[in-house]
């Protein structure tokens, strides 16, 4: 055993070894496992895509079995959005959320470790039903993300069951998180941070907080109600048993729609701490960015149903929907006009996160504009199911959250590694991944608009050049990744050393704290005037 | 001052912890609430194209001679349902308020009696709060012995209220196979041995 003789500032005590990881009660050290995880869910995610993408390159069947290639889009579906979005913001919620509010760790350190080391046993189950099916033994889940009954009950491969206990197993994992952010936010605050003091990212993360306890706990209803459908000879989705399948996707969406702002309200308190910073302004219109959080957050729950405008709807509910949903704009447009007047006759920098925050600010609003379109209840009945939904949900959580992370990792990596990273690879990374994810979704609107249908391994002959534009972007983009890769190892390695600061007029409790920031953050909490 | 005020609050962890896991199991139970509280809102909405229950009248209705309406009737079969099952006639124009009679034909083509339920949906789907059953096969389950046919009589009255724009309603039913039965994984095995022959046959019985 190794001596455990460190040099000790404060009572930075740290375990050694495995056990450091595993037994980890350390906000940062989870924090790190999370963002490492879905680091590692992101090459992963992106192989299958990438496959995906390459059985598109050209039409006629190429690669994959259309059976396979179901399993693919079903599978990077969920490993994108439970296995990297949800977990990276998680990870960022731990390291920032103590540091930004003055306390020396998260509320609840144990129920951390234990929601952390829930998800590779989540995530292993899905993938194992990937493995199985690679080597011959049965079909991985095949129905979409989406998972529709019965197509996912009645008609579910075997490795169903595997699917829904990782979902449940991811969903404990989610409330256990959310859980452990509002009782932190609520109990840990530094003497004189009222709420409407709290940096907005953190009041981001709260909203999401009560979002995930409200919807996650839905979610796990939902699939306990396919895994009794499917053994236990319940008819919650059967119609031969009185059941109902479109009340599967009222039940799913209701859960479904929420879960989006969940994956993007984090982003927009990552952006909103990253603009003021390179524009060197307090942010524009802080309270109303809470409230505007807040209304989205309540707007969240009233517009499930612009996914199934083509259910059958009366024309009523189409239009109580299609209005609802329209009124989401107002808000995130809220938003975007305070992040364009923080910038406004600032004195604007151009560092990698900075370039990130602008490319999401541009990017994620090209998104919501299509969202726009889509929520159009006439029009919808053309695009539903299409490339162009593709390209529009690709729009707010590529170039919208996975940006967003983006930025988050290269705004604080300093913070974490006390190691500058390198700014000329940064800038590399920045420009090819912009430019690689316009050249791979943007075309995906044209052959959407002219009828190309989602989850479709084959396509007819005159989307043929539109597909091989986005394969090469998703090749460019895949790869530009390996650099980002590079850099974080880089820096964590070593580097120009980072001051305390980090950016120049860096404000907020976290760029008080050295670099690398001690193991606790703050063991007394500073005064907040 | 700064050291008693995050013990103090420290304390407060298992009230709001209690709270939140008090709202995640309300909202599980939410989740399931959500079925009951489906089919409660198709029944007041009238959404859904599902019909209502037995329906009768003191007191006959009257007829609106004035307005002629197209009923058009559908038969289908749930995919583990052995049987054959299709409308005496494919259509019938009433007058509403008029109670009329028309009869579907099952038989059941396997070697086991298997009991059967059907279920009745309308559309357009607006149009089932108006479309009003006095007798329905469907209100009962209906047991056919291996190779029975049965006539199976529906009498309706289309509700005089019907809106102006309504003047054609198709009526659907599907057949399932219902939960009673117990000897049935045999029967359907058999059936799905002679599946294609059957379908062939019902297809040409539809062009008749």
């Amino acid at each position: 055993m190794n001596a455990v003789v460190e040099e000790h500032h404060d009572h930075d005590h740290k375990p050694t070894g495995m056990g450091r990881w595993l037994f980890s009660t350390n906000h940062k050290d989870i924090g790190t496992m999370y963002l490492w995880f879905s680091f590692s869910m992101f090459f992963i995610g992106g192989a299958l895509a990438l496959l995906i993408r390459a059985e598109l390159f050209q039409p006629g069947m190429q690669i994959v079995e259309p059976e396979f290639f179901n399993q693919l889009t079903t599978l990077h579906g969920l490993i994108m959005v439970f296995g990297v979005i949800m977990p990276a913001f998680v990870g960022l919620a731990n390291w920032q959320i103590p540091m930004m509010i003055g306390a020396p760790d998260m509320a609840l350190p144990r129920m951390n470790n234990w929601s952390f080391w829930l998800l590779p046993g989540a995530f292993g189950l899905l993938i194992a039903s990937l493995i199985m099916s690679i080597m011959g033994m049965g079909s991985a889940p095949n129905f979409g993300w989406t998972f529709y009954a019965p197509l996912s009950t009645t008609y579910g491969p075997d490795s169903t069951d595997f699917f829904i206990f990782s979902v449940h197993l991811m969903g404990i994992s989610s409330v256990m998180g959310a859980i452990n952010v509002i009782a932190t936010i609520m109990n840990l605050r530094a003497p004189g941070m009222t709420y409407m003091k709290m940096p907005i990212f953190v009041w981001t993360w709260f909203i999401t907080a009560y979002l995930l306890i409200a919807v996650m706990p839905v979610l796990a209803g939902v699939v306990t109600m396919m895994l009794t459908d499917r053994n236990f000879g319940t008819s919650f989705f059967n119609a031969a048993g009185g059941g109902d399948p479109v009340m599967f996707q009222h039940i799913f969406w209701f859960f479904g729609h929420p879960e989006v702002y969940i994956m993007i309200l984090p982003a927009f308190g990552i952006i909103s701490s990253i603009v003021p910073t390179f524009s060197r302004k307090p942010l524009f219109g802080y309270s109303s960015m809470v409230y505007a959080t807040a209304s989205i957050a309540f707007l969240s729950f009233i517009v499930w149903a612009h996914h199934m405008f083509t259910t059958g709807m009366p024309v009523a509910g189409e239009l109580f929907f299609m209005y609802a949903t329209m009124l989401i704009a107002i808000p995130t447009g809220v938003k975007v006009f305070n992040w364009m007047s923080t910038m406004w006759r600032g004195s604007l920098t151009f560092e990698t996160p900075m370039l990130f925050a602008i490319a999401f600010i541009f990017l994620f609003t090209m998104g919501g504009f299509t969202g726009l379109m889509l929520c159009i209840a006439p029009a919808d009945f053309q695009y539903h199911d299409t490339y162009f939904v593709v390209a529009h949900f690709h729009y707010v959580l590529v170039t919208g959250a996975a940006f967003s992370i983006m930025a988050a990792v290269y705004f604080w990596l300093p913070k974490w590694t006390g190691n500058m990273y390198d700014e000329k690879l940064g800038k590399l990374h920045f420009w090819l991944t912009c430019i690689s994810a316009n050249v791979l979704f943007f075309p995906m609107h044209f052959v959407g608009l002219a009828g190309m249908p989602r989850r479709i391994p084959d396509y007819a002959l005159q989307f043929a050049e539109f597909n091989q534009i986005a394969s090469v972007g998703a090749f460019v983009f895949g790869f530009s990744q390996l650099i980002f890769l590079y850099l974080v190892i880089k820096c964590v390695k070593g580097g120009e050393k980072a001051t305390s600061e980090v950016w120049e007029g860096a404000k907020g409790l976290e760029f008080d704290l050295p670099s690398p920031a001690p193991f606790h953050s703050y063991t007394t909490p500073p005064e907040v005037k | 001052m700064t050291v008693q005020n995050s013990n103090n609050q420290l304390n407060d962890n298992p009230k709001i912890i209690g709270k939140l896991l008090v709202l995640v199991v309300i909202m599980f139970g939410f989740g399931f609430a959500l079925v009951p509280l489906y089919d409660v809102f198709c029944d007041v909405t009238g959404l859904n194209g599902k019909t209502g229950d037995k329906v009768s009248f003191k007191t006959a209705p009257v007829v609106d001679e004035s307005r002629i309406i197209k009923v058009t009737f559908l038969a289908n079969l749930n995919e583990s349902m052995p049987w054959q099952f299709k409308p005496q006639q494919s259509f019938i124009e009433v007058h509403p308020g008029k109670p009329t009679t028309i009869n579907y034909i099952a038989k059941n083509t396997s070697s086991k009696s298997i009991i059967g339920q059907a279920v009745p949906s309308v559309s357009p789907g607006l149009a089932a709060a108006y479309f009003q059953k006095t007798e329905c096969f469907c209100f009962t389950q209906q047991k056919l012995k291996a190779g029975e046919e049965k006539l199976m009589p529906v009498t309706f009255i289309v509700d005089n209220k019907l809106p102006e724009g309504m003047s054609e309603i198709a009526l659907s039913y599907t057949f399932f196979t219902s939960k009673q039965n117990q000897d049935l994984s045999e029967a359907v095995t058999e059936h799905l041995s002679t599946n294609k022959s059957l379908t062939l046959s019902l297809n040409q019985d539809h062009k008749l």
